[in-house]
C-alpha cells in the first residue's frame, strides 16, 4: 500500500469507530463496512483498527478467519453465492452451478480474471421455499434455472 | 400500513401497530409476567425453554444495564419463518422487544441478524425509524416517565453457530462465535456480563398478541404442553412450499394433505439438525412433547436417496462446525466418513454401529447445541431406512459391474 492509500485507510477507520464507538464489540459491523468498500480487509486495516481499539492484531485475524463472509484475500466485485443445502440442491442446485462456471469460464471457490465474480457456495440462505436460490453481493435470486441465472449475471456485467 | 395478505389464527392474526405496547404500558411489570406464564409460551427457537421464566430471572435481577436480544440467525436448513416475520411484520417483534425492554427494565436492545438477510436490513432500519418518530422507541415512550428503549440492528457474517444463545453473544461481543459453557447462562452473565434475554424472533413476535390479547386467549390454541401456534416452514417436494401458521399438535399426515406432498417418503422435522420421520410414523404429531421443531419440515418424496440427503446435511456440520469442541470438531468429520462409505459400499456392519455409538457420544459430550443435535439426523435415517440404506449399495454394485468392474 502506497502512503496515501493507508492514510487514507486509516481515517476511514477512525470514522468507523468513532460511528461504532471504541469498544471490542463494534469489530463486526467495522469490519463488515471495511469488507463492503473493498470487498476484502487488507492485512494494514486489520493492524490499524486493532490499534484503535486496543486489541491485538491476531485477534482481528481469528476474528475474521472465523467467519465465511470475512475475508484477507480480495474478492471480486460481485460475491455469488449460491445455496448448497439439501432443498436448494433438490431442486436443481447442480445445473445452475454448472451453467454459471461454464458461463463466467471459472469454478465455484475462484474469482474470475476479470475481478468482477467470486463464485462461492453458501449454506441454507432461507429461500428453501423458493429454491434453488443465490445471493449477489446483499440481492436475493429465487426460483433460478439454468437459462435465468445467466441473464440475471450479464445484467451484472 | 399495507394490508396483510397472511391470515392466521394467532400470530397472524388482527394486530394494530403500537397495540401491544400502549397495553402493556398500562399494566404492572408482575402482571405482564404474570399473562406470560399463563400463556405457557415457549422458545420458538427449537429448544423450547419457557419464556416466563427466562424473563422472570432477569427482571428479578438487579444490574445497571440488562439486554434484551432478538436472535434473527435463522441458519437451520430448511428455516424462514423469521424472514417471514421480519419481512411482512416487523412490528410484532419490535413491540415485543420494547414489551420485553419494559417488563425487565432494559434499555437497550439488539437484533442479531444474519448476515445472508443483509437485504431486510434496510427496511427494518426504516421501520425502527418510523417508530421512533411515533415515540413508541425513545425516551419517555409514549409518555411513561423513564422508560427509555431503544433498538439497534447488528448483522452476523455466515456462521452457523452464532445462532446458538452463547455464542451470539460472543459475536456481538466481538469475539469469535464459539459457545460458552453454560451455566452461566445469559440470564446472569450475557452480553457485557450483564442479565441478558435471547429471544426468538418468533417467540418475541407472540409477546405483542398475548399482551393485547391475554396469555389465556393464547392457551386456547395447541396442546397443553405446546401452547399456541407455530409458524412451519415447509420446502420439499410438495405443491405449496411456504410458510404456515398451524396449532401446535397437528399430526404430520394433516400437514402433508395442507401443502400437497404426495409419495412421501420422509419428512425431516427439526431441520438437519432435527431428526427424519419415515411414513409409517406420520401419525406422530408436532409438538413439544413429541416430533419438536424450530419450524423446519422438508419433504422428501420416493424419489429422493436417503443416504444423498444425509450426506448433504453431514457436509454441512462439518462446515459449520466451530472447532473449539473434539467431540463436535471430529465427530462430524468421521460420521460424513462413514455417509461416504455407505455411499459407495466400502463398510462393515460393525464399523458403522460404532460410528452410531459415536454419535450417541457426541449427542452428551458436544459443548453447545450443534454437536449435540448433529448425530440426529445420522442416527435417525440410518434407523429409519436400513432397507433402502443397506440395500441402495448393492443396487449401485449391480449398475457398476459391482467389484469385479475395477
Amino acid at each position: 500500500m502506497f502512503v496515501l492509500e493507508k492514510n487514507a485507510m486509516t481515517e476511514e477507520i477512525e470514522m468507523l469507530v468513532e460511528k461504532y464507538g471504541k469498544s471490542r464489540s463494534s469489530l463486526m459491523p467495522i469490519l463488515q463496512d471495511i469488507q463492503r468498500q473493498h470487498k476484502y480487509i487488507p492485512d494494514f486495516a486489520q493492524q490499524e483498527i486493532a490499534r484503535l481499539l486496543d486489541i491485538h492484531p491476531v485477534e482481528v485475524f481469528s476474528f475474521i478467519s472465523f467467519y465465511s463472509f470475512l475475508n484477507t484475500e480480495p474478492k471480486g466485485r460481485y460475491i455469488v453465492r449460491l445455496c448448497q443445502t439439501i432443498t436448494c440442491d433438490m431442486q436443481g442446485k447442480k445445473d445452475v452451478a454448472r451453467a454459471i462456471e461454464r458461463e463466467l469460464g471459472v469454478k465455484f471457490g475462484e474469482t474470475s480474471k476479470d475481478k468482477k465474480f467470486t463464485l462461492e457456495f453458501a449454506n441454507c440462505v432461507g429461500m428453501c421455499d423458493q429454491g434453488p436460490a443465490m445471493i449477489v453481493n446483499e440481492r436475493v435470486y429465487a426460483k433460478l434455472t439454468p437459462e435465468k441465472v445467466v441473464q440475471f449475471l450479464n445484467e451484472l456485467k | 400500513m399495507k394490508e396483510k395478505i397472511r391470515k392466521g389464527t394467532v400470530l397472524f392474526s388482527k394486530y394494530v401497530p403500537g397495540e401491544g405496547i400502549k397495553k402493556a404500558l398500562t399494566l404492572k411489570r408482575e402482571d405482564i409476567l404474570f399473562e406470560l406464564r399463563e400463556s405457557k409460551l415457549k422458545g420458538r427457537g427449537g429448544a423450547g425453554f419457557p419464556t416466563a421464566t427466562k424473563w422472570t430471572i432477569v427482571s428479578a435481577a438487579v444490574a445497571d444495564q440488562k439486554y434484551i436480544i432478538c436472535n434473527a440467525d435463522e441458519g437451520e436448513p430448511g428455516t424462514f419463518k423469521d424472514r417471514v416475520l421480519l419481512h411482512e411484520f416487523p412490528e410484532l417483534v419490535f413491540d415485543g422487544m420494547v414489551i420485553a425492554g419494559y417488563t425487565l427494565g432494559a434499555t437497550k436492545g439488539i437484533v442479531y441478524l444474519r448476515g445472508e438477510y443483509e437485504y431486510l436490513k434496510k427496511p427494518l432500519d426504516d421501520f425502527l425509524s418510523s417508530m421512533r418518530i411515533e415515540n413508541l422507541l425513545g425516551k419517555n415512550i409514549l409518555g411513561k416517565k423513564d422508560f427509555d428503549f431503544d433498538i439497534i440492528i447488528r448483522l452476523g457474517s455466515g456462521a452457523y453457530v452464532c445462532g446458538e444463545e452463547t455464542a451470539l453473544i460472543e459475536s456481538l461481543e466481538g469475539n469469535r462465535g464459539e459457545a460458552r459453557n453454560r451455566p452461566p447462562y445469559p440470564v446472569n452473565t450475557g452480553f457485557m456480563g450483564k442479565p441478558t434475554v435471547v429471544n426468538n424472533v418468533e417467540t418475541l413476535a407472540a409477546i405483542p398478541h398475548i399482551i393485547s390479547k391475554g396469555g389465556s386467549w393464547f392457551r386456547k390454541f395447541g396442546t397443553d404442553k405446546s401452547t399456541g401456534s407455530k409458524l412451519f416452514s415447509v420446502s420439499g417436494d410438495c405443491e405449496k412450499p411456504g410458510v404456515y401458521e398451524l396449532p401446535w399438535g397437528i399430526s404430520i399426515n394433516e400437514l402433508l394433505d395442507i401443502v400437497n406432498a404426495k409419495n412421501t417418503k420422509a419428512v425431516q422435522v427439526g431441520g438437519a439438525s432435527g431428526s427424519c420421520i419415515p411414513k409409517t410414523q406420520f401419525d406422530r404429531i408436532l409438538a413439544y412433547e413429541d416430533a419438536a421443531t424450530g419450524g423446519s419440515i422438508m419433504i422428501f418424496n420416493e424419489n429422493r436417496r436417503m443416504i444423498d440427503v444425509l450426506k448433504n446435511f453431514m457436509e454441512f456440520f462439518v462446515e459449520e462446525s466451530c472447532g473449539q469442541c473434539t467431540p463436535c470438531r471430529i465427530g462430524n468429520i468421521k460420521l460424513l466418513e462413514g455417509v461416504n462409505m455407505l455411499q459407495s459400499g466400502e463398510y462393515t456392519f460393525h464399523y458403522i454401529n460404532q460410528l452410531k455409538e459415536l454419535g450417541a457420544t457426541m449427542q452428551i459430550s458436544s459443548k453447545c447445541g450443534l454437536g449435540q443435535s448433529s448425530p440426529n439426523a445420522f442416527i435417525s435415517i440410518l434407523d429409519n431406512f436400513k432397507a433402502e440404506i443397506f440395500s441402495n449399495v448393492t443396487d449401485s454394485f449391480i449398475g457398476h459391474g459391482g467389484n469385479n468392474g475395477k
